[in-house]
């Protein structure tokens, strides 16, 4: 069945279908989004229940493997040590995310000119800068102005508190010398833009209940909506078709009812994350797309970047903010840019993750033989509880072709569609700045007072952050969209999350993930009249 | 009715469900000292085994497991040994680093840190997170003095 042609149709309601959506919303252009997950209802999160840390380990797990709701869709990810996390939703993975919200530095736009790795970004921080500020306003960014880690910037609402463990580890970094800052995140701390302002119910990576969290459900998307923006939800896309001219001529997708149908769109925007828009363009092959739509380069799905992470927690003799708060809390950039003498190149970002609740601490007690079975339980349960805080690092992970997205030839979705086949292996780059977070952290947690360390490296359910698999360049064959987004090979295929990165950066992505998405809707906007040229 | 039957939707039968009773019992025993039941108390193991429902794949291998141990150690199934010899195959599997063992601990403590007793022996109010939340501390931001004062570390790029 065949709907009306739409002038735009965006694929994935997530982090950036969310942002491209609402800026491009304002052309009163017909806009539909097709979105394969649902509306999520904020009273029905976890932190709503009793059981809000055990729906982590299923029905709000960030694998989809492990959560198998209806609207995901597997992920062969066993030749990896770092496991693929998502979510699939109006909201995307903003639902589950943590909410850190820092932007790229001006380095990271800069590597192989500073540092001859990877390559630069056909753009700049300076670029990106105004539609950095116009999605911190959007997202209602806490924050404190002043950080010496970054150029001048504003943020919109005061910063998280640092609480207990906060104020803990600040007087460890301050012991050692190193820098730290209250953290830039996306959970508001006083009520914005129709959103009420964080209570510390803890439970982020669950789903905001209280409608702090910025998941872009509750921010993009209620105005792009306004605006005229529609969104299907419960709709899969199997592949984009082509004209005889090249062109994209819409997209193949199943309905909420399993049914086929085809939305023909005059320009077609992927917003499907950094494995799921690779899986779908290498889906869509053609008599002129033998391997897959916009792969003349051979580049779709390769050069694939997590952030390696590691985990390093203390165990203090004093109460810490324990199941309160937010996760985020400070950071430190003091290994973020490249130092040769640390035996790699790049850097990470540490973020110090304030606490657990009561089933985090005794399935980390538990599994590490810090708690005994029997007696002796109880009381070595209570000298962990409340007792633990600590960090992790988000190391920078540098582009590799070998890393890559594939179709899975045997596994497939409940409609058929191939499933994503994920191979990445750790650089050695890679595993030395881990080592050197984790020893260095374990410094910081000593001088905080921390009588005993434990860590985790790489964390391998981490695979939160997905990006490089359809980079953006000037040269069309090193590269799968241009400078603004657009395809090289497909010229009214815009691709805006994070697959187009070139470089990875030491920090959480979303909010480059959107300013990009905002700075490609701008380049839409002002090239309407010869946008195919 | 064989105890080996299963009746109901209970992925267990009677001897199954009676050997995880004394497995959780054993990690997690009553304490009077901190006036908390055991994680085979029949509120919190009637919520392990709801749990154990949607996923028992784990739990049943584990189960085998601890059987193959009883076996091996002590010359019959997990059912068929008096209470020592329960203890002793209990404590080996507690040991054996089985890859199903992690399954049945987070059950375990999914369960017991969320019952009403154990959450008041910690101090915490028996009830979720939302829509009461919790106080935090605002910190110091003073602490930031040293920081401020070293200056800039941001790369031009």
């Amino acid at each position: 069945m065949a709907e009306q042609p739409v002038d735009v149709l965006i694929i994935g309601a997530g982090a950036s279908g969310a942002a491209v959506a609402w800026s491009l919303a304002d052309t009163r252009m017909h806009i539909v989004c097709l979105e394969q997950g649902d509306w999520m209802n904020p009273a029905e999160y976890p932190s709503s229940g009793r059981d809000w840390e055990s729906r982590a380990f299923g029905d709000m797990a960030i694998s989809p493997n492990r959560r198998g709701r209806p609207t995901d869709y597997p992920v062969n990810d066993s030749n990896s040590p770092i496991a693929v996390a998502n979510f699939n939703a109006v909201g995307g993975s903003t639902i589950l995310y943590a909410g850190h919200f820092p932007r790229f530095h001006p380095s990271d736009f800069r590597v192989a000119s500073l540092d001859g790795v990877g390559d630069d970004w056909p753009l700049d921080y300076e670029t990106l800068e105004p539609f950095y500020a116009e999605d911190d306003r959007m997202t209602g960014v806490s924050g404190l102005s002043g950080d010496p880690a970054y150029p001048a910037k504003q943020s919109v609402l005061p910063p998280v508190p640092l609480g207990k463990s906060g104020d803990t580890l600040a007087r460890g970094f301050n012991d050692l010398g190193w820098h730290w800052w209250p953290s830039d995140t996306a959970v508001a701390t006083a009520a914005h833009d129709g959103r009420d302002q964080c209570i510390n119910l803890g439970a982020c990576t669950s789903g905001c209940a209280q409608g702090a969290k910025a998941s872009t459900d509750i921010t993009y998307w209620p105005h792009a909506m306004r605006a005229g923006v529609e969104v299907r939800t419960r709709c899969r896309v199997r592949e984009i078709s082509v004209n005889d001219d090249g062109m994209a001529s819409g997209v193949w997708y199943y309905d909420a009812d399993g049914e086929e149908r085809f939305q023909a769109a005059e320009v077609v925007v992927m917003a499907c994350n950094g494995v799921g828009t690779p899986r779908i363009l290498l889906n869509s092959t053609s008599e002129q797309f033998p391997d897959g739509l916009a792969n003349s380069s051979g580049l779709v799905g390769k050069n694939l970047m997590f952030h390696p992470y590691a985990s390093i927690q203390g165990i203090f003799d004093e109460e810490l903010d324990g199941f309160r708060g937010p996760g985020v809390c400070i950071w430190s950039k003091e290994f973020y840019e490249t130092d040769e003498s640390r035996g790699f190149v790049r850097g990470f970002t540490y973020e110090i993750n304030r606490g657990r609740g009561p089933v985090a601490t005794a399935m980390t007690g538990m599994m590490s033989g810090r708690i005994p079975w029997g007696a002796e339980h109880h009381r070595a349960y209570r000298d962990l509880f409340c007792r633990i805080t600590g960090m992790v690092a988000i190391c920078e992970d540098l582009p590799e072709e070998h890393n890559r997205v594939t179709l899975d030839p045997e596994l497939s979705d409940i409609h058929g569609i191939p499933a994503p086949k994920i191979d990445y292996t750790l650089s050695e780059n890679s595993r030395r700045m881990l080592d050197f977070a984790v020893e260095r952290a374990s410094e910081v947690l000593r001088a905080a007072g921390a009588t005993d360390i434990i860590s985790e490296s790489p964390i391998a359910a981490g695979g939160w952050h997905l990006m490089g698999t359809a980079r953006m360049g000037k040269d069309p064959a090193r590269s799968v969209v241009n400078e603004w987004g657009r395809s090289h090979d497909v010229k009214n295929l815009f691709i805006v999350d994070g697959s187009i990165f070139v470089t990875s950066a030491g920090v959480n992505p979303t909010r480059t993930i959107q300013a990009l998405a905002l700075y490609i809707a701008d380049q839409i906007k002002k090239r309407l009249a010869n946008l195919f040229d | 009715m064989s105890e080996d039957t299963i009746a109901t939707d209970n992925p267990l039968n009677a001897s199954q469900e009676s050997a995880l009773a004394a497995i959780v019992g054993a990690m997690i025993p009553a304490s009077e000292e901190y006036a908390v039941p055991s994680a085979a108390d029949p509120i919190i193991f009637a919520d392990i085994l709801t749990l154990v429902k949607r996923h028992p794949e784990p739990v049943v291998e584990g189960l085998a497991a601890l059987d193959d141990i009883a076996e091996s150690r002590h010359g019959g199934p997990f059912s068929a040994l008096g209470d020592e010899d329960k203890a002793a195959a209990i404590a080996a599997f507690s040991q054996s680093g089985n890859q199903h063992l992690r399954a049945i601990v987070s059950m375990t403590a999914q369960c017991y840190y969320r019952d009403d007793r154990v959450m008041a022996s910690l101090g915490m109010e028996p009830r979720p997170p939302f829509p009461k939340g919790f106080e935090v501390e605002q910190g110091d931001l003073s602490l930031l003095d040293p920081v401020r004062a070293r200056g800039r570390i941001w790369r031009e790029a």
